[in-house]
């Protein structure tokens, strides 16, 4: 456990930011200081390098020119990362953000950008875009309840041999391979969803900041608008996907 | 100017659509324009390019503004006297567009505000005269897609139609990017949302912004030689100048977007022959458009206005507007089709702005607006039905901003 203030990191806001990104920042951070624990926002600008010295680096969503660009400037500055893994800072990457981990991305357009390589995945863009309501059950390990979001994207993600996932969806596409969503590893999680996801899903927020600040620290907030929340989406999730299913069935039929 | 013959097929596609409209209005499904023009374009397909022959066409397109700015083109053009047709409902669709067309109506200007994509599909077949482009922004990412692939799409139809003046926004990158050529009148509207332009629609690079103190104005250029165009027509502070000529812009509208939209719309009317102090002048005198900015009496006696705010751009807008003012707040919220399903951008507006505010979260995503309002430290109550949310809020007069489809909802219930 960090004594220091806990540093979360949005990195690229003006070019990973298109789908609310700045929610899950601004909910890591105030999920601390409801806690007593010292936090804040360090906002990287896309004309800066990474840092090393932030506890979390949260990489959002983009559009295709910006994710380019982020690409180009995240790799000049990978180094820093890897040192800030290194000593233990924890990785939270969304959609655009989610791709650039991998090793690659080919777009829709068969141009290739190269990723961080943080994990040993790859992803193309392919049609049709998935767009909707999502649900993942994370992998026991988590003792994560469901986690809702919303996707929209076109890739396509493969995971190397051994890579976990964050889990199978039960509703919706995630990677678009394999029947499951993002990636999990030590002190990095991966997926697909917005939403933001991190306030739709408090539980999930408290499981990254459980690395940086350590179970104990965790104590109970009041999260009666937040669980109302997660549970209206899932709900509605849920049913959207039974009447999807239905639809299939019917289609199958002929 | 030719005058307009219609065929038989023509006619009875009219007639057709009118009576699902009719049907459409009566059983209260909708105001009608959509689903008439689309019973028209059923039969006749070619019905869009016969209902213009002999009027002269502009077209009006932007994220943000466009029913408004219509509105006050249309009001200014009457106001010089000149015989107007126009979509007035706010359907902006092909289909809405053939319903505004197929009123009878003498050789006219009419003037159309065409959604953000359908603008490259009306261009030919209305023979457009005009194009006023106002604003590129994120807006409802499930189903219109990114921002650079629309400024793509205005940009062919630009370039494809070398023949029709175009009256554009300066000061947004998209548009900037989109409008490019020698005939474009440009209008400085000064800083604006940025939000969504941050890579160069040219060459990918970081866009560079400065602002300037002396104006208020922030500028943006590119190392690759993109850059904001030289303005023709300068906005500053209410005053638009044109030329050597200055009017003040004074609104019955709320809002500073308002203005911007006013200025787009004098000048396309300077454009079209128009005096700009009679634009003006007729442009103060817009209250409400389209239920837009309408004001409602409350049960309890309090008066109600009612606000669409559709993106984050629009809701930044509405957001220190209400700060400006202190009335009781209700945020209505949904994520149908029409409203983009997708509540993500709900992190993008300032809504720290309604601190200490008497607010409340509404609409069928009211919980989605609870939970940002709660982490941006803004206390609220939760009430999904926004006619119940605005009785519980305090302050003198409650300003509802909602989203499309509980925009179109109210205005119906309160009316």
């Amino acid at each position: 456990m960090t004594e220091s203030t806990v540093r979360i990191g949005l990195v690229y806001p003006e070019l990973l930011g298109t789908y609310g990104d700045r929610g899950n920042a601004v909910v890591l951070v105030d999920r601390c200081r409801r806690r007593g624990i010292a936090a804040e926002l360090v906002e990287v600008a896309a004309d800066e390098p990474l840092p090393d010295s932030l506890d979390l680096y949260l990489f959002g969503g983009g559009e295709d020119d910006p994710q380019s660009l982020a690409s180009e400037r995240m790799r000049a500055s990978a180094a820093s990362l890897t040192r800030a893994q290194a000593s233990g800072a924890v990785v939270f990457a969304v959609c655009a953000g989610f791709q650039l981990i991998g090793v690659s991305y080919e777009t829709g357009d068969g141009e290739m950008l190269d990723g961080l390589g943080l994990v040993d995945m790859r992803t193309v863009g392919a049609a049709p875009r998935l767009i909707g309501e999502v649900v993942v059950d994370p992998e026991p390990t988590t003792h994560l309840p469901p986690v809702t979001g919303f996707e929209n994207h076109s890739g396509r993600t493969t995971l190397g041999a051994g890579v976990r996932p964050l889990g199978p969806v039960s509703v919706g596409g995630g990677n678009g391979v394999g029947g499951v969503d993002g990636v999990l590893d030590d002190r990095l999680v991966g997926t697909y969803l917005h939403g933001p996801v991190l306030p739709r899903n408090p539980a999930l927020a408290d499981f990254l900041l459980r690395w940086i600040v350590g179970a104990e620290a965790l104590t109970p907030i009041d999260d009666h608008l937040t669980d109302a929340l997660h549970r209206e989406r899932l709900a509605a999730a849920t049913a959207t996907g039974w009447r999807a299913r239905l639809r299939d069935l019917r289609t199958n039929r002929g | 100017m030719r005058s307009r013959v219609l065929t038989r097929r023509d006619r009875i596609a009219v007639a057709a659509g009118r009576a699902a409209g009719w049907m459409s209005r009566v059983t209260g499904r909708g105001a009608g324009a959509h689903v008439s023009g689309r019973i028209m374009l059923k039969v006749q397909p070619d019905l869009l390019h016969d209902l213009a022959v002999g009027d002269r066409v502009t077209l009006i397109s932007a994220t943000n503004g466009k029913t408004t700015t219509t509105a006050l083109l249309a009001a200014a053009l009457e106001a010089a006297g000149r015989p107007v047709v126009t979509n007035h409902t706010g359907a902006n669709l092909v289909a809405g567009v053939v319903a505004a067309l197929a009123a009878p109506h003498p050789p006219s200007d009419a003037v159309l505000e065409v959604d953000e994509r359908v603008l490259p599909l009306v261009v030919d077949p209305l023979d457009a005269q005009l194009l006023v482009l106002g604003n590129l922004s994120r807006d409802q990412l499930d189903r219109y897609g990114e921002v650079r692939s629309l400024a793509d799409r205005w940009r062919a139809v630009v370039a494809a139609h070398p023949d029709i003046p175009i009256v554009a926004n300066a000061s947004d990158p998209h548009v900037a990017f989109a409008a490019g050529s020698d005939r474009t009148i440009w209008i400085d509207l000064g800083g604006g949302w940025r939000g969504d332009a941050a890579t160069c629609p040219v060459c990918g690079r970081l866009l560079g912004w400065t602002d300037d103190p002396a104006t208020g104005h922030d500028t943006y250029s590119c190392p690759c030689g993109f850059a904001e165009p030289a303005a023709d027509v300068r906005l500053v502070g209410d005053v638009l100048h044109l030329g050597d000529r200055a009017v003040t812009i004074g609104l019955g509208l709320p809002g500073r977007w308002n203005v911007l939209n006013a200025a787009l719309a004098i000048t396309a009317a300077a454009e079209l022959g128009v005096d700009p102090e009679v634009a003006a002048t007729a442009a103060s005198a817009v209250t409400t458009v389209s239920g837009r900015y309408a004001t409602y009496r409350l049960a309890d006696g309090r008066p109600a206005r009612v606000l669409l705010a559709k993106n984050p751009a629009g809701w930044s807008e509405v957001l220190a507007w209400l700060n400006e003012r202190d009335n009781g707040v209700v945020l209505a919220v949904n994520a149908h089709v029409a409203d983009g399903r997708d509540t993500s951008w709900l992190w993008d507006a300032p809504f720290e702005r309604l601190r200490g505010r008497t607010v409340a979260a509404s609409g069928e995503r009211s919980l989605d607006v609870a939970v940002r309002l709660d982490y941006d430290g803004v206390t609220c109550v939760v009430e999904p039905d926004p006619i119940a949310a605005a009785a519980l809020v305090g302050g003198s007069e409650v300003d509802i901003v909602a989203s499309y489809t509980q925009f179109t909802a109210l205005t119906r219930r309160l009316r």
